[in-house]
């Protein structure tokens, strides 16, 4: 069934503005000249003109008044030209892959070491990618800010890897990989590249068994598969519960191979701190070392980001510390359209947050869910011991809300169930931020021993950070973030908007849509790296030869130069504050309002306040010590001061976003007994941002059109 | 509860180092180890004090950054990393020492730091499959025994912290090798390279400054995966039978 928009009723009902509602906009900068934190709040009002989009770009005016008091999602934004891409070429689905492929122009071997790659990041996609670009003779640098290239946080990766291999002969294919994909994102990703990552999602089995790579075997010695969240049949190859890391140490093994074959030139313990553009072309990076705090220069042909996600924005989230939006931040300021920023994936099943010096949330797998029965007590004043509340005064929520579904409901529902009932005050734990997840009935029917067999692991783990025995006591869990969909908007190619900068794995924005399904991700950051850029990337490299730039070029000398100011400027700031409490600060914000449930009001307010926090780091944040040594407060002050911009990005995203879909769920727009709504007459396109400068975004529309999924509401009736 | 650490500190890699006091009085039993660390630097930073630096990236487990010596024991009290050490394995009043690791060839960077960059390199030697991209065939071409696959895997679940070389007093980095060495043996891709592996890898270790293994069975005991002793047993089997034969080529 396809979704209908909205009516006037429902408009009315769920506070949704008018469509194409334009006011005179006002200029939300001035905001906090003003009123420090209330001012921000939205208005639904019915004075709509009916002025497109296209022509709202007018609409910037009243700069420079201090007494407004309200905003609107369309003043903070400019609207541009539409997008689309233009390398998938126009043939039937199952045929684009090839046809791209035959197409491409070719690099003579023999030419390939005159050309110079550039790769940024060194987990799933970015490994993969240099050792086999490597490979195929081209001149490799690769960039990672860890002290070696097996620790990018691919390798904490655990459940397992999709493929459409139909080994269980349970009906699987390609076609069916894409379309549980598809419909997995909410209908909000491009059909051609979804369809040819299930392509390539067999030849990575292939390619990481033969490289080594440890996956869980049956006693015939075949490979076993499991079942993941979203999908009818078991095509989850894994390794235990550590999958991405086998993964990686097996991508990592091939780039160490072509280390030691001098195709691929290793720096470690160096972060990317700015994109080099030379007449409109991606040709170089600017890289501090992180150990002598020499900033150095790097030049290329193109330029790679396999830099991951950006779910550090929030503080709290299961990413490493180390996670950051640094190198695509720094891309997207220099001309890369960001697309679906708001995107993010929160996980259900994660360890509580235990105090304030909290770091990171761990997740617990998903799998735990079959078993174990989610809970609270029916009265927020009730504080006994768990194993002393009887039956009849606990709620078990999920099963009372989806009685079909029960414990087992997508990730999205199940995490904004948990915030519900701890927003009615009913959480448990420290700070009422946590629910129970009880194995008690599970121990009974199947005995502890089976209990142990199937989660043991997972169980000691639970008892290692918390202290606790979940086989005595019911674990606590809540939401956490875990994943971003969004990234640099890309092409078929994997070429963002700027010529030469290709982005693959969680850095782009490609195949998700609007919501990941497990089992993914690993996926995709191989599918780009082993297959798909190796085989898109010489067609740019054979278009050139690109001019030789010299390290004197003035735009190189500005990149530098923008980089060494930057570092000089954090280190005189001398403030009073440390940058954790700046970027903790930030975190909050994007949780409470641009969490697991968005409104109009909240992203204003949200808006509002990531400015003054901005304002604040800019003057108030204290960084000790010098450039030349290691210096981690400088390296995380950098990141938070990127994290300040990009959290204003998303929630502008968000706001303007009127519906919701998959990870993003506006609370305007919801079904009567609350479900997600979509509008796709209005939202079905990927949203893509070109940087504004002290200016607004500006919004590029690539439309989205299903020819071979049919779009539907999702139901988890 | 209120501690003190007494935590090595050091500018550079050819600055003197020492060790230096710290009172940490608000500690919580829940917080990880590393997070007490991160409330040291905070005050530290408000008073004007260079915070302490330290390797530490996904704090789960799994990516091996973390690593320091406490109380003389590589990743402490217990066989887990120190990043998933926690707090409540101390009491109120307790005096820690936190040191890098110590070996010659790990070279303290600062602090806490040190350069763990020969692990790499001994990777680069030959642990690894020449399985160019693209030319595999396919995954069920080859059945691997269950039992050799999950001993393959638990060889293969080694993060490369180097706890076995600051626990070990030779300074042996050979569980690492052996693990490695172990994890590819096993299997029917790693079999074509496999005496070359383990004679250029061997070799690569001893080049890098680690010492020899003498069996004494430290780097066993502190390895937060548990990788066993018998790797190096393996390792010590392939390297004789390389030594005769010679290598592949």
């Amino acid at each position: 069934m396809m979704s209908t928009p909205p009516t006037g009723e429902q408009r009315r009902r769920f506070g949704l503005p008018h469509r194409h509602r334009r006011e005179p906009a006002q200029d939300f900068a001035q905001h906090h000249d003003g009123d420090a934190t209330g001012g921000g709040t939205a208005t639904a009002t019915d004075s709509g003109t009916g002025t497109t989009m296209e022509t709202s770009t007018q609409a910037t005016g009243s700069h420079g008044s201090s007494s407004f008091r309200s905003l609107d999602a369309d003043s903070v934004f400019e609207a541009g030209a539409p997008i689309e891409d233009k390398k998938a070429p126009h043939v039937s689905i199952e045929k684009r892959w090839d046809e791209r492929k035959f197409n491409a122009k070719l690099v003579n071997p023999a030419n390939r070491r005159k050309l110079s790659v550039i790769i940024v990041g060194t987990g799933l996609a970015g490994a993969s990618a240099a050792a086999t670009l490597g490979e195929a003779g081209y001149h490799v640098k690769s960039f990672c800010y860890q002290d070696s290239p097996r620790r990018a946080h691919s390798i904490a990766a655990q459940g397992g890897i999709n493929a459409a291999k139909n080994y269980r002969n349970d009906g699987d294919s390609v076609y069916r990989l894409f379309y549980d994909t598809v419909k997995g994102g909410d209908f909000r990703s491009r059909e051609s590249n979804v369809y040819r990552l299930a392509q390539v999602s067999t030849q990575i089995i292939d390619q990481c068994v033969a490289q080594g790579v440890p996956f869980a075997r049956e006693y015939g010695g075949l490979l076993d598969n499991r079942s993941f969240g979203g999908v009818q049949v078991s095509r989850t190859f894994y390794a235990r519960g550590q999958t991405g890391q086998q993964l990686l140490i097996g991508a990592y093994q091939a780039l160490e191979r072509q280390i030691a074959a001098k195709t691929v030139e290793m720096h470690t313990r160096h972060e990317m701190l700015e994109l080099i553009v030379v007449d409109g072309r991606a040709r170089g990076v600017v890289v501090r070392d992180m150990v002598s705090g020499e900033i150095e220069t790097h030049l290329a042909d193109v330029v790679v980001l396999c830099t991951g996600g950006y779910g550090n924005v929030f503080y709290l989230s299961t990413n490493a510390m180390g996670c950051n939006v640094t190198a695509t931040w720094r891309a997207h300021r220099k001309g890369a359209l960001f697309a679906n920023p708001c995107y993010t994936q929160i996980h259900p099943t994660c360890i509580p947050v235990s105090g304030d010096y909290q770091s990171k949330l761990t997740l617990m797998s998903e799998s735990l869910r079959n078993d174990g029965r989610i809970w609270v007590p029916k009265s927020g004043e009730d504080k006994r011991d768990p194993r002393e509340i009887p039956e009849d005064e606990r709620d078990y929520y999920l099963e009372r809300i989806y009685p079909a579904f029960g414990n087992l409901v997508p990730r999205d529902i199940a995490s904004r169930a948990a915030k519900n009932v701890c927003d009615e005050g009913r959480g448990v734990g420290p700070g009422g931020l946590g629910v129970y997840l009880d194995f008690a009935d599970a121990i009974d029917r199947m005995g502890r021993k089976a209990v142990e067999a199937k989660y043991g692991n997972l169980f000691d783990m639970y008892a290692q950070i918390t202290g606790e025995n979940p086989y005595e006591t019911p674990m606590r869990i809540y939401p956490a973030v875990h994943y971003t969909m969004g990234g640099l908007w890309v092409d078929y190619d994997l070429e963002s908007s700027i010529p030469g900068l290709f982005v693959a794995g969680e850095a782009n924005f490609s195949d998700h849509g609007a919501n990941r399904l497990g089992a993914s991700a690993l996926m995709q950051g191989l599918a780009d790296g082993y297959f798909v850029l190796p085989n898109t990337i010489n067609d740019y490299l054979a278009s050139g030869p690109y001019p030789k730039v010299e390290e004197d070029h003035p735009a190189v000398v500005e990149a530098v130069e923008s980089v060494k100011g930057r570092i000089e400027t954090l280190l005189g700031i001398q403030g009073t504050r440390t940058v954790d409490s700046f970027h903790k600060e930030l975190g909050h914000i994007m949780w409470d309002y641009c969490g697991m449930e968005r409104t109009e009001e909240g992203l204003c307010k949200a808006i509002g306040r990531i400015r003054e926090l901005r304002d604040e780091f800019w003057s108030d944040v204290k960084v000790l010590g010098a450039n030349e040594e290691i210096n981690q407060a400088l390296e995380r002050a950098g990141r938070v001061a990127d994290f300040l911009e990009l959290g204003e990005l998303m929630c502008i995203d968000a706001l303007h976003r009127r519906e919701s879909c998959g990870g993003h769920f506006r609370a305007e727009s919801q079904t009567e007994d609350g479900e997600a709504l979509r509008h796709d007459d209005e939202f079905a396109y990927v949203a893509a941002w070109e940087y504004g400068g002290e200016g607004k975004p500006v919004l590029h529309k690539e439309d989205l059109h299903y020819e071979y999924v049919e779009m539907k509401q999702r139901s988890y009736k | 509860m209120k501690i003190t650490v007494r935590v090595w500190r050091q500018a550079n890699a050819t600055a003197k180092g020492r060790m230096v006091s710290y009172e940490v009085p608000d500690v919580s039993e829940d917080m990880s180890f590393l997070e007490m660390l991160d409330v040291l630097n905070d005050r530290l930073t408000t008073q004007g004090e260079d915070p302490i630096a330290f390797d530490h990236d996904c704090r789960e487990g799994i990516c091996g950054s973390c690593g320091v010596v406490i109380d003389g024991k590589a990743h402490g009290p217990q066989q887990t990393t120190t990043c998933q050490l926690h707090m409540r394995s101390f009491s109120d009043g307790d005096v820690i020492d936190i040191e890098p690791w110590r070996a010659e060839a790990f070279p303290v960077l600062k602090d806490l730091i040190v350069d763990r960059s020969a692990f790499d390199r001994i990777i680069q030697a030959g642990g690894f499959i020449s399985a160019p991209t693209g030319a595999a065939p396919d995954a069920h071409a080859a059945p691997i025994r269950k039992e050799d696959a999950d001993d393959a895997f638990d060889a293969a679940t080694c993060i490369g912290c180097g706890a076995c070389v600051a626990a070990c007093p030779n300074g042996s980095a050979m569980l690492f090798t052996s693990a490695k060495i172990t994890h590819l043996g096993l299997l029917p891709q790693g079999q074509p390279e496999r005496r070359s592996r383990v004679l250029s890898m061997v070799g690569q270790h001893d080049a890098e400054g680690f010492g020899n293994c003498t069996n004494i069975g430290e780097c066993t005991a502190v390895c937060p995966k548990g990788i066993p002793l018998e790797t190096i047993s393996r390792l010590n089997r392939d390297l004789l039978g390389a030594l005769v034969r010679g290598g592949d080529e």
